[in-house]
């Protein structure tokens, strides 16, 4: 096999123009962000590259390297050695409180130099290569009870670990998971309860315990004209469907009682901050409030490049990190991020395209983990920035400022193409 | 196995992305509210206020100006103050207002200047800027206070202030904001829009820290601010000061005007004001004592005051008469038959009745103009002649606003028809008998001394009159409404005027013009008046112009309770006519009788001068 020679004919050079695209506008987003019209900073000069604008500048330059390492690496070694990377990080994950430095109120960074690193960012690609490596085996039958729960394990424990090290947002995204489950075979009613829940969340935390109620016996009640095949009209369906409901009522009326109890106040605050936009807007409704205006300033055809005051003076908190978006908004207005929504689902689209064309479960499940990822990241983090998800801190993929954030996706994204690349080599077993 | 559930998968993806879309055209194209909040946010309007227009006299001197003020301004964030003790000190303030000022000042922002200390003057200014190194945080800005030259003028001028809450509800044109000052009264405010200039706007950037970060849009967007237009009054303020001292201890006006051109020389509303203590922080301590003060101080009486005539109004009546071919020089009166009252002389010729002040005469002669060449029975007879008569009188200004230029004008009444007809409730209800009172001035006929300075001008000339007004130039063109150039004729042929001119002559030669009012060297005309009022004692009027020929000065003077028009307004009208043609005063005597005359316990002392006060409270 002679691979590595003929590597730029078989790379999808399509989703490498998506990623040089994304990552050439993330940094221009940035550098807006950064721009301050009194001192406008030259390449040529060193303060330039003390300044995030700068910094990304670098990162993206370490990331080309990144690319090299991970295309030149054999391909097999992703699959062979999948356990071994994923044990290496969940030790770097209980390492990180020991000797890690704090950013941001969050434990779990290591320093190296002026550079450091959060663990957690490439522990979602671990899970999701051990993950593949799994389901590769063709006995795993993720409709049975065994598999799953192993399955669950692989997820929750680096997902327990990062929410131990206080970076929730992060833990979340192992949620994301459930697409590459889901395509591979998890039974439907996985993702159905599980959207299920987060409606009955949000719907508990928005209308009073009787609206739901009401909704829920009216349901039933159509249920029970309309599918009289499903719903035999006897005593036991009746039974059945008081049960549900009574248990659902149960979670709802629990959802309070979690919020007030389990949650923390910080998390408290940003449900409460989601739920009620005019909440305290100085305190601890400032940033997405803010957001909201930055965006909501950019009118219909945006402010022009460098041409946003809301972002350019720093109104919005973390505007070049978690809240890049804001700067697309205000200075290229609807007309920007609605093709920025729409490139990134072309993305996407790609991406499933090319998992599904993949021989070996490996390499297809690890791309629709990946593509799990990336959405998760897409849904939450432009979804904070014009409040409808609470604030969390979760990077844009490509776009968000950052040295970790940055290099894990493209690591996370390269190990698919290079895997992508020998699609014809792998076999399907 | 499972491919079609990347349909699915897809499908809930591009339901997210639809419904952020959704939000997002929401938030950028539905709503603008962000937008607003945005620019709140990020930009800084910043008002610069222009320097007001000057006012000067007819000979350049200044009567009002700007002197600049200066307010203290801190930053709470980089205000440091070692030793407060010192500061106090050094800015003469008590350590509480020090206290409680730096915490508003930080309860509002830390970032952002506050205002500290308010109007220092600009030798505090100098004293406090040595010390002001030891001060970080603190800084000047410079600010205009109005300062008024003479005090003789403040009724005219007007007053500038802080805009009130109802007036900043009825602007028109949305241009003053909370806090602005506005010309009050007088020419400040009937000039306010030349006076103020115009206001610069700068756009700021700030950042979240509210420091500033250049211009918006490089400041394409901002306005310079455009200093006021400074006015050149016709005011001789050396004569306006010299009536005004001739005012003292009286209430009452002087309305000099020059007749060729119609601008106001002097005109003094007594008692006046300190327009100055106006200014800044006495405001409400001295508005509230003005307008309590039964004399009425911020009443401008020349255009505004209410009066009845009295005699002055025979010269009116003698014009009218013979332009309607009622009257001439020949007609004769005697006493019989009239009820008005009269001194004891024998018949008289209209030139004579107009030395003589004779009543029973204009009561005749006003008889004549009511009933004569009309039809129908009596009360048809008194509507058609009255109405005939009023038509020509309003030629004069009576009943309606001469258009000077100063605010609060007052029409003053001319009974006409029409105003009869509401006073007895109907057409036909009033005929002569009910009216013949305005014959001689007196009854429902009402007129501001400035309409009678006005009358003495039209004699003067003749038969016409350019609208009085104060100010002859605006800005650097000295330019002006070409209805201050142009003359109104008041349909009185010149000729009817020698007969009434000869009798202002005799009146103020051997009529009813005492000595006092008399100026050996200067043939001056005039008639006096007595008004009638509720308050007590007969107003004292007085109306003249002079040189006879070619008159240089019209007046007319009014001293509020000083009785018969001889007495007072006279000699205080020959005063100033003498000072304006000569420059000085030669007859010291008077001068200084008139100057320390005092007719205020004619209405004001005692009892009544307490009445007064309630009256003018329950108003």
């Amino acid at each position: 096999m002679t691979d590595s020679n003929h590597i730029q004919g078989r790379l999808d050079w399509i989703t490498v123009g998506f990623y040089v695209f994304f990552i050439g506008l993330g940094w221009l987003n940035i550098y807006s962000a950064v721009y301050s019209p009194d001192a406008p900073l030259s390449f040529s000069d060193p303060a330039f590259y003390d300044s995030n604008a700068g910094k990304q500048l670098i990162w993206i330059g370490t990331s080309i390297i990144l690319i090299i390492c991970v295309l030149v690496i054999d391909f097999r070694f992703f699959e062979s050695f999948a356990l071994f990377i994923y044990l290496g990080l969940l030790l770097l994950l209980i390492a990180v409180p020991f000797l890690g430095v704090t950013i941001n109120g969050s434990h779990s960074w290591f320093k190296f130099g002026s550079a450091t690193i959060q663990p957690a960012e490439f522990a979602k690609t671990a899970t999701a290569l051990l993950l593949a490596k799994y389901l590769n085996d063709p006995l795993v039958n993720l409709s049975k009870f065994p598999f799953q729960w192993k399955v669950a394990l692989i997820i929750l424990i680096p997902m327990l670990l990062i929410i131990g090290s206080n970076e929730t947002g992060s833990a979340l995204v192992f949620a994301s998971f459930i697409i590459l489950l889901y395509r591979e075979g998890l039974p439907g009613t996985y993702p159905a309860l599980f959207i299920g829940g987060i409606a009955l969340f949000v719907s508990a935390l928005l209308v009073k315990a009787w609206v739901i109620l009401l909704v829920l016996v009216l349901l039933a009640g159509l249920l029970v004209l309309f599918m009289p095949i499903y719903m035999q009209r006897d005593p036991k369906t009746y039974l059945r469907l008081s049960g549900a409901i009574a248990g659902i009522m149960t979670l709802a009326l629990l959802v309070d009682w979690v919020v007030n109890n389990v949650l923390k106040e910080h998390q408290r605050n940003r449900i409460r901050v989601l739920i009620d936009p005019g909440f305290d807007p100085r305190g601890l409704g400032y940033q997405v409030t803010q957001s909201k205006i930055a965006i909501g300033s950019g009118g219909f055809w945006g402010k022009g490049f460098l041409g946003g005051t809301q972002t350019k003076f720093d109104f919005v908190p973390e505007q070049s990190t978690d809240m890049v978006f804001c700067t697309i908004g205000e200075e290229h207005g609807f007309i920007g991020v609605m093709l920025m929504i729409l490139l990134f689902l072309g993305f996407l689209w790609r991406l499933m395209y090319l998992a599904d064309l993949q021989r070996s479960r490996f390499a297809r499940a690890y791309g629709y983990g990946l593509v799990g990822i990336l959405f998760f990241h897409f849904l939450v983090n432009i979804g904070m920035t014009i409040g409808l998800m609470p604030i969390m801190g979760i990077p844009l993929p490509f776009f968000s400022y950052g040295g970790s954030s940055l290099w894990s996706f493209t690591i996370l994204l390269f190990i698919f193409l290079k895997l992508d690349s020998h699609r014809s080599d792998m076999l399907s077993r | 196995m499972f491919t079609q559930r990347r349909n699915l998968i897809f499908l809930f993806f591009g339901i997210i992305g639809l419904l952020f879309i959704g939000k997002l055209f929401f938030l950028q194209v539905v709503d603008d509210t962000y937008e607003k909040a945005a620019d709140n946010n990020a930009i800084r309007k910043i008002i610069q206020i222009p320097f007001r227009g000057e006012v000067y006299d007819r000979f350049g001197k200044l009567i009002v100006y700007n002197t600049p003020v200066y307010d203290l301004y801190m930053i709470p964030r980089k205000a440091v103050v070692k030793d407060t003790n010192h500061f106090c000190q050094v800015f003469r303030v008590t350590r509480e207002y020090f206290i409680k000022t730096t915490q508003r000042a930080r309860a509002y922002s830390r970032v952002k200047p506050s205002l500290f200390l308010k109007h220092l003057s600009k030798e505090d200014f100098a004293s406090v800027q040595d010390a002001m190194v030891d001060f970080p945080g603190f800084f000047f800005e410079t600010n205009a206070f109005r300062t008024y030259q003479s005090r003789s003028f403040s009724n005219a001028l007007g007053y500038v202030a802080e805009i009130s809450p109802t007036a900043l509800v009825d602007q028109k044109d949305d241009y003053y904001r909370q806090g602005d000052y506005v010309g009050i009264s007088g020419i400040e405010s009937f000039y306010e829009e030349t006076l103020r200039g115009q206001r610069g706007v700068k756009y700021r950037m700030v950042n979240s820290n509210g420091v500033e970060k250049g211009d918006y849009k490089n400041g394409s967007l901002n306005i310079n601010p455009i200093s006021g237009n400074n006015l050149y009054t016709s005011i001789d303020l050396e004569i306006q000061e010299y009536a005004d001292s001739l005012m003292q201890h009286k209430v009452g006006s002087v309305v000099a005007i020059e007749p060729s051109t119609g601008e106001i020389l002097a005109m003094v509303s007594a008692p006046s004001y300190d327009a100055s203590l106006l200014t800044g922080n006495n405001f409400s301590n001295y508005y509230q004592q003005l307008a309590l003060d039964p004399m009425k101080p911020l009443l401008n009486r020349p255009p505004s005051a209410y009066y009845r005539p009295g005699s002055t109004f025979k010269l009116v009546q003698a014009l009218v008469g013979q332009q309607l071919g009622f009257i001439g020089p020949g007609t004769v009166y005697s006493h019989a038959g009239a009820p008005v009252k009269c001194h004891v002389h024998g018949p008289v010729d209209l030139r004579g009745a107009i030395r003589v002040s004779c009543n029973p005469y204009f009561y005749h002669a006003f008889r004549k103009m009511i009933y004569d060449n009309t039809s129908g029975d009596t009360y048809e007879r008194s509507a058609t002649g009255l109405q005939r008569w009023a038509d020509l009188v309003a030629n004069f200004g009576f009943g309606r606003k001469l258009g000077v230029d100063l605010g609060n004008e007052k029409k003053g009444i001319l009974p006409n028809v029409d105003y009869y007809n509401a006073v007895y409730k109907g057409e036909k209800s009033w005929k002569f008998s009910n009216i013949y009172s305005i014959s001689i001035g007196e009854g429902e006929i009402v007129v501001s001394p400035l309409k009678m300075a006005n009358l003495a001008a039209i004699i003067a000339n003749r038969g016409w009159y350019i609208p009085p007004h104060v100010v002859k130039g605006v800005g650097l063109a000295k330019s002006i409404d070409p209805f201050y150039k142009t003359p109104v004729k008041v349909g009185v042929e010149a000729k009817y005027f020698n007969v009434v001119i000869d009798g202002m002559q005799d009146a103020v030669a051997n009529g009813t013009v005492g000595p006092d009012g008399k100026i050996p060297d200067i043939l001056m005309v005039g008639k006096t008046g007595t008004s009638q009022n509720q308050k007590g004692k007969d107003h004292s009027i007085f109306i003249a112009f002079a040189p006879r020929d070619n008159p240089k000065i019209a007046i007319a003077v009014f001293v509020e309770n000083a009785g018969f028009g001889g007495s007072a307004a006279a000699p205080i009208a020959s005063l100033v006519v003498e000072k304006y043609l000569k420059r000085k005063v030669d007859r010291k005597a008077v001068e200084t009788k008139f100057m320390n005359m005092n007719y205020l316990p004619n209405a004001y002392g005692g009892i009544a001068r307490k009445k007064l006060a309630i009256d003018s409270t329950k108003k």
